[in-house]
Parts: structure tokens; sequence; C-alpha cells
């Protein structure tokens, strides 16, 4: 496990620093992404947490060059193994698609092409970026091992099966094998077992554990399931209107969550110690991009917020180890309430 | 996520005709359908007023003229004004096609609503008639069905409804049927409505817009079956200046002035892309998902 | 012969349900002289639920849990089997009989988007169930009301269904399903597609609605986390059947069928701290289809603890007060322990 025995210092595998992507719609500029920071070291699993409309889904288009036409990156950078992902020419990016980041998205049907055998399309993944044509009997033998890692069985005579043909499960395996299949170092993984029953999120979930664990896969896992990033990740981001608006050890962003929006997503999972009470709720909703506010975008669903919050932007502090974007937390904000530290550290959850 | 939140705007449905008709005239292909459309209509409505001639006089000296200051398209074989019996025929055209493509409509909409939500044999038995029907060329069919029928205005309005019925008992099904397994139909069932107000108030809307989009698709489809049937003998009878009359008429000389032909099928081109246009972009702005509020979306 | 047989309190009884789909090809294949293929999607049910309470149904997709709240709702056809509503037999019920009926038994759909006449404003939509049933003038609410129980801004009340988010659509599906005073509720998977906040809105709602307005609540889901924050008893289905059902808590604590222990393996550890330590025993494969399920007992082929006596069907039977499951072996599985 990776959680402890980590080397802290190892060189990070992907530094987004200060994202900034704008969509222009209809003669407007909105901020879909606003100083998106996140590191992820080799091997280490990443939550990236959020409700719909956070920006979870432009972060990944962004990161694998895959912005759409009124989508631009106008801020900041996302160094790749030290290379700048922006500054790369399109030919350049196309390349690392596959070999170097991957994806494995939330449906894996309407991302299978049903006309043609799963065979064929995992041939031309390894195609696409072999220089030389791979030898056929070659490339077969690596789709197949591949397959067979999965979990899929008897891979070999299901080559030439087509995706309906595949239940649910399987298809997100298939997925997640042609993602593989170029062994890239960074996965991304959007939603993938949001579709998905209990027990093949379970499977799904131990899957992408084991292969981490032998390749050493980065995996940037973006979903709104608190309970599945709890099983899986090392580290957390929590993303709120475009933000990151925390940044954590999984076990120190449950039991000691900073941000207000982080405590209240927390509180909010229905469990049986809230049983016959309410559940605490977050009041209001995720303002839209064209409506978001000069200051802190969660001031106005926060039980916390004084007029600082609504005038000035939060900066990204660090506080013990984790990094927050909440006046809270800055000395310099001029909050009238300043957390401390320590103070935080005192809402740690009582362990059974 | 909702790059752009969804202003306000009215769906065309229940806020009327205009702003559609606004929507529609906003595009360039939309006001040029639209004007084509309009056009025709004027003409239909006060062409015995404002054409030149009558377009029945003979005046054979003059005959198989080319165009010139009194004869804007020239004369055909018998003397008689092009351009009167084009803008004539016009009214004739759309006495046939109008009330043609609106009866194939409401037959096919029947048709299809009985099909779609009752499924089953009556669905097979209807699927059966309709291929059978849709299994002959129309202009053969509509040609027997003359035959049998006598050729006079009114059969030619039967012949073209029903050839053209099962047009629309197709899409109308094909809507049905996707509908009848949506969620909300399942909903309004389990709030215990009744099929008709089902059908009534929560389909019939919805099937029905592609349905003028036909309308106006097949209208020029029509036009030109009436043509046809005129050109062989079997629809309007000469003199009373059809389309398909002035073509069988104008290709006995064509040779010698082909202006006749020319320009009908000239009428008949401009017709079918104003049509057409029109039906196009109607399908375009009709749908209040896919026209005025629209939301990129990214994420989920 | 489920616990709380015949009890005068039960305000739906199920009485061997069954819902079988024939396939559309039937008339061909007796021709040739087989028996048409079934989709057996509800293959012989008995429940009960009482006045007032919450009951969860839960099963992977496949499990029939669906059809079951469809049918009772006789939204799906019963096959078999009879569905009685306050001690009254309504499986045969037709036309304007049972349209009467309808109010008192109302349906929260999945799909809160797809569950809403797409051309109807929300003002439409909330007044639609009293078109539909002539509720004269003083018996209705108003929209404000309407929007109001449900926790909504009365603003909405002239905006179509897709200018709403998926957490206010759900609701409006909720306003009308309350909208005719219903006594009984079937939520199928309510917070399907919504995030975590919206999701533990609509959960606060509905808890909140139930004492407000007397509902009693069958719950189709597959979120056990949703189970143990709301459910009063638990029934977990598998193939068209249920597998083992009692009160929640007895259920979730000290499971006695291998599917249940099987799924609560799946949920995610909400805790950090406790996966270390925790070797999720993972389901392996997926659910047969209904259409052949294996022989025997339906579950053996999934199952680590199967043996040579699971080649029987094993009959639902009491492993505790009002604690039942089908499964031979069941009081070697509570004896196994808890999951972690």
């Amino acid at each position: 496990m990776t959680d402890d025995g980590r080397i802290k210092n190892d060189p990070y595998l992907l530094e987004v620093d200060g994202l900034d992507v704008t969509y222009h719609s209809q003669g407007r500029a909105l901020a879909a992404l606003q100083d998106v920071t996140i590191t992820a070291r080799p091997g280490e699993i990443i939550g990236i947490v959020g409700e719909s409309g956070c920006g979870k889904s432009t972060l990944s288009a962004a990161l694998l060059g895959l912005l759409p036409p009124n989508g631009e990156v106008t801020g900041g950078r996302a160094l790749y193994q030290g290379r700048d992902l922006f500054t790369l020419g399109p030919e350049e990016r196309r390349r690392l698609r596959g070999t170097e980041i991957s994806m494995v998205f939330q449906d894996p049907l309407t991302s299978l092409n049903p006309t043609l055998t799963i065979g064929s399309q995992m041939l031309d993944v390894l195609r696409a970026h072999s220089p030389a044509r791979a030898d056929r009997a070659e490339a077969r033998r690596r789709i197949v091992e591949m397959l067979e890692r999965v979990g899929i069985p008897d891979p070999a005579a299901r080559l030439r099966s087509y995706p309906h043909e595949f239940s649910g499960g399987q298809r997100q395996r298939i997925m997640i094998a042609m993602a593989l299949l170029l062994e890239p170092a960074l996965l991304i993984a959007d939603e993938v077992t949001s579709a998905l029953d209990v027990t093949l999120e379970a499977q799904i979930l131990q899957l992408l554990c084991d292969l981490r664990d032998e390749r050493g896969t980065t995996i940037l896992f973006i979903t709104h399931d608190l309970g599945v990033v709890a099983q899986i990740c090392d580290r957390v981001v929590v993303m709120y209107a475009g933000r990151t608006v925390e940044e954590a050890e999984v076990t120190e962003l449950f039991d000691r969550p900073l941000h207000p929006y982080t405590e209240a997503l927390l509180a909010s999972v229905p469990s049986r110690r809230r049983r016959g009470s309410e559940l605490p709720t977050i009041p209001g909703r995720v303002p839209s991009l064209a409506e978001l506010p000069e200051g802190c975008a969660f001031a106005n669903r926060c039980a916390h917020a004084e007029p600082c919050c609504g005038e000035q932007r939060p900066r990204y502090v660090e506080v013990t180890g984790q990094r927050v974007r909440c006046h809270l937390y800055d000395p310099e904000s001029g909050h009238a309430n300043l957390r401390q530290p320590s103070a935080a550290t005192t809402g740690r959850k009582e362990q059974p | 996520m909702t790059i752009a939140p969804a202003p306000d705007r009215v769906p065309p449905t229940s806020a009327g005709l205009r702003p559609l008709l606004g929507r529609l005239v906003r595009r360039p292909a939309g006001a040029f359908g639209v004007a084509v459309v309009a056009a025709l209509l004027l003409v239909a409505v006060f062409a015995p007023h404002v054409v030149p001639y009558d377009g029945a006089t003979q005046d054979i000296p003059n005959r198989l003229q080319g165009p010139s200051g009194s004869h804007l398209l020239g004369t055909d074989g018998l003397g008689r004004d092009l351009l009167s019996r084009i803008l004539l025929g016009v009214r004739i055209e759309l006495a046939v096609a109008l009330p043609a493509v609106c009866t194939s409509l409401v037959l096919g909409l029947l048709l299809g609503l009985v099909a779609g939500y009752r499924g089953g044999w009556v669905d097979n038995a209807v699927v059966v008639f309709m291929d059978t029907i849709q299994a002959f060329p129309s202009v053969v069919l509509a040609l027997v069905l003359v035959a049998v029928l006598g050729p006079s205005l009114t059969n030619l309005v039967i012949v073209v409804a029903i050839t053209f019925a099962p047009q629309s008992a197709r899409v109308t099904r094909a809507s049905v049927l996707a509908l009848r397994q949506s969620p909300f139909i399942e909903a309004e069932r389990a709030l215990g409505a009744g099929t008709l107000r089902i059908i009534g108030v929560h389909v019939l809307p919805n099937v029905i817009a592609p349905l003028f989009i036909l309308l106006a698709m097949n209208i020029p489809s029509a036009i030109t079956v009436e043509a046809g049937l005129s050109f062989l003998g079997m629809g309007v009878q000469p003199p009373t200046p059809s389309w398909g009359v002035i073509l069988s008429e104008g290709f006995a000389d064509v040779y010698e002035a082909p202006w006749a032909v020319l320009w009908t099928a000239l009428a008949l081109v401009l017709t079918t892309i104003g049509f057409t246009t029109l039906g196009e972009t109607l399908r375009d702005v009709s749908d209040p998902r896919l026209s005025g509020a629209k939301g990129l979306r990214y994420d989920r | 012969m489920t616990n709380d047989h015949d009890r005068p309190d039960a305000i739906v009884s199920v009485r061997g349900l069954r819902t079988h789909y024939v396939d559309r090809q039937w008339w061909f294949q007796r021709l040739r002289g087989r028996q048409p293929a079934a989709v057996r999607a509800v293959d012989g049910v008995d429940l009960d639920i009482r006045r007032g309470e919450v009951v969860c149904l839960v099963g992977e997709s496949g499990s029939g849990k669906t059809t079951l709240g469809r049918a009772i709702l006789r939204l799906a056809p019963a096959t078999h089997g009879q569905i009685f509503f306050e001690g009254r037999d309504i499986t045969g019920l037709r036309g304007a009989e049972f349209r009467r009926l309808r109010p008192k038994m109302q349906m929260i759909f999945q799909d809160p988007h797809g569950s809403l006449s797409p051309r109807l404003r929300v003002s439409d939509l909330l007044t639609e169930p009293y078109r539909i049933h002539d509720v004269p003038a003083d018996q209705r609410y108003s929209v404000a009301e309407l929007l109001e129980m449900v926790e909504l801004s009365a603003t909405l009340a002239e905006k179509y269904p897709h200018e709403l988010s998926g957490g206010q659509a759900r609701r409006i599906g909720i306003a009308r399903a309350l909208s005719l005073h219903p006594d009984f509720l079937v939520a199928d998977e309510p917070t399907a597609g919504l995030d975590v906040s919206a999701a533990a809105k609509i959960l606060s709602l509905m808890r909140s609605l139930r004492a407000s307005h007397g509902l009693t609540y069958l719950v189709i889901t597959h979120n056990l986390r949703i189970v143990d924050y709301l459910a009063d008893r638990l029934a977990v289905m598998y193939l068209g059947r249920v597998a083992e059902i009692g009160p929640a808590e007895q259920v979730l604590d000290a499971p006695a069928h291998p599917y249940t222990r099987a799924l609560l393996d799946s949920v995610s550890e909400p805790d950090p701290h406790r996966r270390q330590g925790r070797r999720r025993l993972l389901l392996p494969g997926e659910i047969p289809s209904p259409k052949n399920p294996p022989s025997g007992c339906s579950f053996h082929p999934r199952c680590r603890f199967a043996e040579a006596v699971c080649r029987e069907v094993p009959p639902l039977a009491e492993v505790d007060s009002r604690h039942l499951a089908s499964c031979h072996l069941s009081s070697k599985i509570r004896a196994a322990g808890t999951p972690v």
C-alpha cells in the first residue's frame, strides 16, 4: 500500500499549476476552470471530487487536449514529466494520448464503436501509435493478454465479438484494457463506475488498484462518490465551480475536512448514524459559470461567509500538509473567525 | 455543466406561431423558403386579377414566340401567354397539392398513432398495408387509381392523398413507438391517465412537429405527381393551365420553342427548393430543446 | 411466506407474484414444438408492506426489483399471483374501477427528466393529475403549495422540464405523485443521477414527507447507504426472487444469505482508515440472464459457500424473528460473522 510507504519527494509525474480554461459562448467568456492546481506522483491514485458543473470533465479534456472548439486554455500550465502539455503541437499531443496519457469514460457503450469488433478496435489503437507496422500476431498476443488481465473470459475467442455482445461490466473492462494497451503512465478515469452495480463497481475498483500496483500507473479518478474515493484514492482534490478548493491525503480529508464545502459534502452522505435525522444539506445550488462571484464561489452557500468572502478570491493556502482555498485559513484574509490549523484538528472523528 | 445558462426563452409549441416564424426568418434559408412559399400563395390567390392575359385566348399568328415586351415569357403553341398560364397554374397546383397532402397527413397520422400505440397485430396489419402501397412507384399507383376512378381534379386529390399517406404513417408510427417506451408516458399511466388522454396530451404534440415538416417537404412531390399525371393525360385536362398540361403541350414543340418547358421546369424547381428549405429550417427551429435555449453540455 | 403474513395492517400484500415476459416469437417456437422462452423478471414473490413503514428493495440490475415495484402498481403485468391493496385484490381490476384506486398508489420514477412530459410547463405538469381525475377545485393543492411541499421556489412554475436541474426535476416528480394524496409510494432509485448534496436533499425530503403525509414507501435502490439511512425493512432480490428479507438493521448487521453478504462487501468503505485491513470478498461474475436461471439455488454458481445441497431450491425460511432467508446454509453464513 502506498498510503504511508510512499516516498514523498518523488518527482511529480503531472503538475497542473494555475490552469485557467475559458469557454466562449454567445459572445461571452465563461471561466470553466480557474486557477486549478493538482499534482500527482507516479503510482498515485488521485481522486478528483465534485458535483456536476464543477469542471471535472473540462479538466480531463484540457489535459488530453480535447477541449471543444469554443474552449481555450487561457492560463497556467500542465507539466507532464517536466514538459508543458499546452506548448506541445497537435501532433505531439496526439502521440501522447494513448501512449502516455489515456482515458476511460463513464459510458462504455457510447465510447466503443458499435460496428467494429473489439479485436479490430484494439488493433487500431496499437496501429495508431506504433511507428513500424506492428507484427499482427504480436499485436494480437498483446491484446489477448490485456483482455485476459482485465478479466474477460476466453479473450482469444471474443476478439471477434461486437461491443453489444458484452455485458456492461465487461465493456467497462474492455475500455480499461484499451486504455492500458499502450502502457500509459497516466490514466484518467472519468466516473468509470457510476453506471455500474455495487458488485461490478467493487470489481472494477479492485482491478484498477491491482493494475496500479503492478504497473505503477498514475490514476486521476474523477468521481462524485465519496465512498469510492475513500476506498481507492491516495490523495483527493476537491473541486467547486471550476476551482480546486482543497487537496489532502485521503485519510486527512475524511478526518478533518478544512473547506466548508468539503465538510458539507462529507456530512451529506447518508448512513445509519444519521438515521431518523435530517441529512445536513448545502443550501442553494452551484452558481452557473455566467454568474460566478468576484470572491469565493462557495460564499453564497457557506455558513461561515463574511463580507470578505464575497469580495476577494481566496488564495490556495497550505495548512498542515493540506491545501485549501478558503479565507478561514488565510491570516491575511481579514476573516473575523480565522480557524487555526490546530482548531481544525479538534474536529477529528473518534475512531471506533 | 451547462456552460450557457438556459435563458428563459419560450419554446414554440405553446407560444403560438409568431416566435416560430421569427426564428425561421432569422435564418437565410428560412427567409428564402418563407419568401418563396408566401409568393406562391399570393400568386395562387391573386393570379386571375394580375395576369396580363387570361391564359385561354388563342393567338395563332403569335404562336411559339420567345420572351418579348408583350409576352414576358413568350407564347405557347396556340399563342397563349406563358407567364399568365404558369401563374394561373400555381392556383391549380396548390389546389391539388395542399388538400391532397393535408389529407394524406391526417390519414397517416391516424394510422400511425393506432399502429404505434396499439402495437400487436394492428401494427402488423398497418405496416403490411403501407408497405404494399409503397412498393409501387407512386406514379404507377396513381395511374392505376386514376384508371379506376377516372381523371378529375377531385380524384387527383384522392389519388395523391393515398399515395402519400404511408410516408406520414411511417413517420408517426416511428415517433409513437419511441415515445411509448419513454418514461414520461409510463409516469402518466402511473398517475392514472387513460389512453386517449395520453395520446392527445402527451403523444400528439410530440409527433406533430415532424409532420408539419413533412407537409412542407411533400407539397413539391405532390406537385410533381400532379404534373406527371397531367403530362400523361391522366390528371388535369387541357385547356386548364396546370403545369403538367403546360409541360405536356410544350413538349410537342420543344425543338422549335423550348420556352414553355423551360419556364415550367424552372417554376417547379423553384417551388421544390422553396418548400424544402422551409421544411428543413422548420425542423431545425421547431424543437425547444434544439433551438434557442441551447446549453453546451460537457459534464455528465 | 414472509414474516408479516396476513397482518391486518398490511397496506400492500403480494402473493406468489410472477411477471414473465414471453418472447415475441413465441408462436414460432410453439410451431417447432418447443416451450416458448420467457424472461422471468419476477418469479414468485411474497411480500407484505405495513402501513407507515419503509421497505427497501435491493439487488443488482436484472434482479427484478424494478419490475416487482412496477408490477405492484400494475404498470407491469402480473402473469401469476395476486396483489392486494388495503386488503382488496387489485390484480384483476380494470378500467374506471382501477383508475379510482390509482391516486392512492403512486410512483417516483428513476429518470428525473425523462419522466416529465417535455412540452408541458411545470405548472401544467403539477395540475395534470387533477385534470386526469377530475378533482374538484376545493380538493386540489395549488401549484404554489405543491412546489412549497417539495421545497422549490414558486418561480419554477413557468419553466419547462429541460430547464430544470436533475434535483429539481426529481422534486417535480415527487410533487406530482403527492398531489393526489397517495398512501403508498414506490420510489425507483430516487437518487439516481443526482449529486451528493442533491441526493441528500431528496432523501431528507422523503423522510420528512413520510412523517407529514403518513406515507408508506417501497424504495427500489442499489445503494446500500440509502438503505442504512432510510429503511425499516430490507428485501434483497436475486433473479426475480426474494433472497433475504427482514428488519434492515438485522439484515445489514447479520446477513443470512451469501448474496446479501457479497453486496455488503462490495460497498465502498466510507472510512479510508479501515480499508487497509479489509480484504473484500468480491462477488465474481455477473448476474445470469433471467431467461434461463441456474437450476437449484439460482445463486449457487456465484456462491463461494455452495455445497451439494445447493442443487435443491432452498425455501425462504425464518432465521430469526421476522428475518427470513432463502439459503440452505444460512446458519453457517450468519455464524461466519458480519461483514467488516
